[in-house]
């Protein structure tokens, strides 16, 4: 489980997350709405433990440990995983040996990148010269060898094209256990109650929500989670009225 | 003969252009005996450790021929190939006409007081030299090592690829564990001819008070390939040297690569120069360096003196923990159409990268190493395997130390 209680962090002189509380138990996916610059990324960098992000009050724990001042592969170690929106690149360092030290212990690179349509970039550069979709694939590729418990993505569907985006949103949806496939002799809420890992979401378009199912939906607003509702009813709502409504809230 | 034993005396005093000055008289030039050997698996296995570091195997059917060199003595020299010639030079210029064609005549003995040092005071070096249209079916190696402490040891090499023939060369330049000071001056000669292909991987692998001063130059004639690559990783106190190709026939290609790392106080000023002086020639120097301490000079110079003829030079530095980097690219174009460029970048690890790798599970530290083993992993096209796993060897090795 995830557990984060009355969080506040500043980046720079600037406190971008106040009084957060969020629960996201064990086959949990919560999806986060919120428009620009409201501190979505802030907060999933900050769960996943970046040292700009300071956090000033409050408390994250994870599977019953507080790793509010863990370091950020100490909470790899345990179990939290992120596919970035913006990765930066490094030179030298080839994809298939990214998704190598993403597994830890071996793992089958090129039958991963078969299933994810990247074996054409295992030899290139991690990230050099990558297109919007190309990153995205690594990400999960990287993820799906990391095998994390707790699967934070910040806006996975951004730059796919629309070839993609079927692929992108159903290995999502596997990643979080959520594929909804029927295995004989498994009833659907058997499935359900065996789901182990949590997801946390940011989406911008939406799109996401036609792949992968979701328990929760957020609005983060202003640095304050403002709602907390049926995932697919806030999207529609914010479709209609858009943000403005989360100021009500918000105050 | 005469003549350019005189013009060196003149320069005996003389100061190189660039680097640290050395007091030549420090070093002792008396060579002790070494007896030679039969077989390089005879030598004592401390002694194949430390060649190995420098790339120089012992084991059977992985070198086409090997020169051994102990201080000023030669030990071993042997080739496996047909075609493959492997000769002392002092052994070379005594009984072989043709040497002198090639010996001394892309260099000046009066560059500098280490020209000069080595044209009075040979102690020995080698030929290899593959005959026309022999292929190496695996590289040949060269090690020059010092045991002597205080030792100044004076080479000249002459390497010579003939018309058709591939030929590759690793030449590893090792001191004995016991060794901390030594002087290594070493003169080289590269003569690509038309359609050859020939590469020269250099690992050196010094000890901290070891002064080092190459000085080399080489000719390509027309559709020839010279691929050089430099590695230094080990700590040494002083190494300066600015080989120069000439790219003399149509198609030549000239591609050097460098990979420096600089220890505390250690000095080092490696450059490559190339002149571009034949229609649709080509050339590229590229070299990474990073710093632990000590301050490296990164040079690289083209001249272009045709229309068309294209080179690229790069260089690239980071400072991981103190010393500096001095990148000093520079390009000549003498002519109108020539197509030179140039990329320097120095600086330090970019923080993102090592927390996107420890979002990843690496602790700081090894996500640190794991930058600086991709910032180092530069692809060398047309090197031979064996070669790369040479260089990755060193690669591997000194980031050992490094962190």
């Amino acid at each position: 489980m995830l557990l984060i209680e009355d969080l506040q962090v500043m980046l720079g002189d600037k406190e971008i997350l106040r009084h957060i509380d969020l629960e996201i138990k064990p086959g949990e996916t919560h999806i986060l709405f919120g428009p620009n610059g409201s501190g979505k990324t802030s907060l999933l960098m900050t769960i996943m433990g970046y040292p700009q992000y300071r956090v000033t009050a409050g408390k994250i724990s994870f599977k019953g440990e507080d790793i509010t001042h863990m370091t950020i592969n100490e909470r790899a170690r345990l179990g939290i995983g992120m596919s970035y929106q913006r990765p930066p690149s490094i030179k030298g360092l080839k994809t298939k040996q990214m998704v190598e030290i993403c597994s830890g212990n071996g793992v089958d690179v090129s039958a991963l990148a078969d299933r994810l349509n990247f074996s054409d970039f295992l030899e290139r550069d991690i990230n050099v010269g990558f297109s919007g979709g190309e990153i995205k694939r690594s990400e999960l590729m990287q993820l799906t060898a990391q095998n994390p418990d707790l699967l934070l993505f910040d806006e996975p569907e951004s730059g796919v094209d629309l070839e993609n985006i079927v692929l992108i949103g159903n290995t999502i949806g596997e990643l979080l256990q959520r594929e909804h496939k029927h295995i004989p002799g498994k009833s659907v809420k058997e499935m359900k109650e065996e789901r182990t890992k949590m997801g946390l979401i940011i989406t911008h378009t939406g799109f996401i929500l036609d792949y992968v199912t979701a328990d929760m939906g957020q609005v983060l607003y202003n640095g304050i989670l403002a709602c907390k509702s049926n995932p697919t009813e806030i999207f529609k709502q914010i479709k209609e009225v858009g943000y403005e409504e989360c100021v009500r809230c918000a105050i | 003969m005469r003549d350019l034993d005189t013009k060196a005396r003149e320069a005996k005093e003389k100061k190189a252009v660039l680097g640290p000055d050395i007091d030549l008289d420090a070093y002792s030039t008396d060579t002790p005996p070494h007896e030679a050997i039969q077989d390089i698996e005879q030598l004592p296995e401390e002694e194949r450790k430390r060649m190995l570091m420098a790339g120089i195997d012992s084991r059977k059917g992985v070198r086409s021929g090997t020169y051994l060199q102990k201080d000023g003595a030669s030990v071993y020299s042997t080739s496996f190939q047909e075609g493959l010639e492997i000769i002392p030079i002092k052994t070379a210029l005594e009984k072989l006409d043709w040497v002198q064609d090639y010996y001394w005549k892309l260099l000046s003995v009066d560059t500098d007081k280490y020209t000069a040092r080595a044209r009075l005071d040979l102690h020995n070096g080698y030929v290899i030299r593959a005959l026309p249209g022999t292929k190496v079916a695996f590289p040949a190696q060269a090690c020059m090592y010092i045991e002597k402490e205080g030792f100044s040891q004076n080479v000249h090499n002459i390497i010579i690829a003939e018309e058709d023939s591939e030929l590759h060369i690793i030449t590893g330049c090792a001191t004995a564990a016991h060794v901390s000071s030594g002087l290594h001056v070493g003169i080289s000669e590269f003569y690509v001819k038309k359609n050859a292909k020939l590469s020269f991987t250099m690992i050196h692998h010094w000890s901290e008070d070891v002064a080092v001063r190459p000085r080399s130059a080489g000719v390509v004639e027309e559709g020839g390939l010279f691929l050089n690559n430099y590695i230094s990783m080990k700590p040494v106190k002083s190494l300066q040297m600015y080989p120069t190709t000439y790219l003399m026939g149509t198609g030549a290609v000239a591609r050097f690569y460098s990979l420096l790392v600089g220890s505390p106080a250690g000095e080092l000023d490696v450059g490559g120069r190339v002149y571009l002086s034949a229609p649709e020639t080509r050339a590229e120097v590229i070299s990474r360096a990073i710093t632990n301490g000590g301050n490296i000079v990164a040079r690289g110079d083209l001249i272009g003196e045709l229309p068309g003829v294209r080179g690229h030079l790069e260089c690239r530095g980071l400072i991981l923990k103190g010393g500096s980097i001095h990148a000093v690219p520079e390009l000549t174009g003498k002519a109108d159409g020539v197509d030179m460029s140039h990329e320097a970048a120095v600086g330090k690890i970019a923080q993102d990268e090592i927390l996107y790798l420890m979002s990843r599970g690496l602790t700081e530290d090894e996500a640190t190493a794991t930058i600086v083993r991709g910032f180092l992993s530069v692809d060398i096209p047309g090197l031979p395997a064996p070669l790369k796993e040479e260089i990755d060897r060193a690669v591997d090795l000194s980031q050992q130390d490094m962190m």
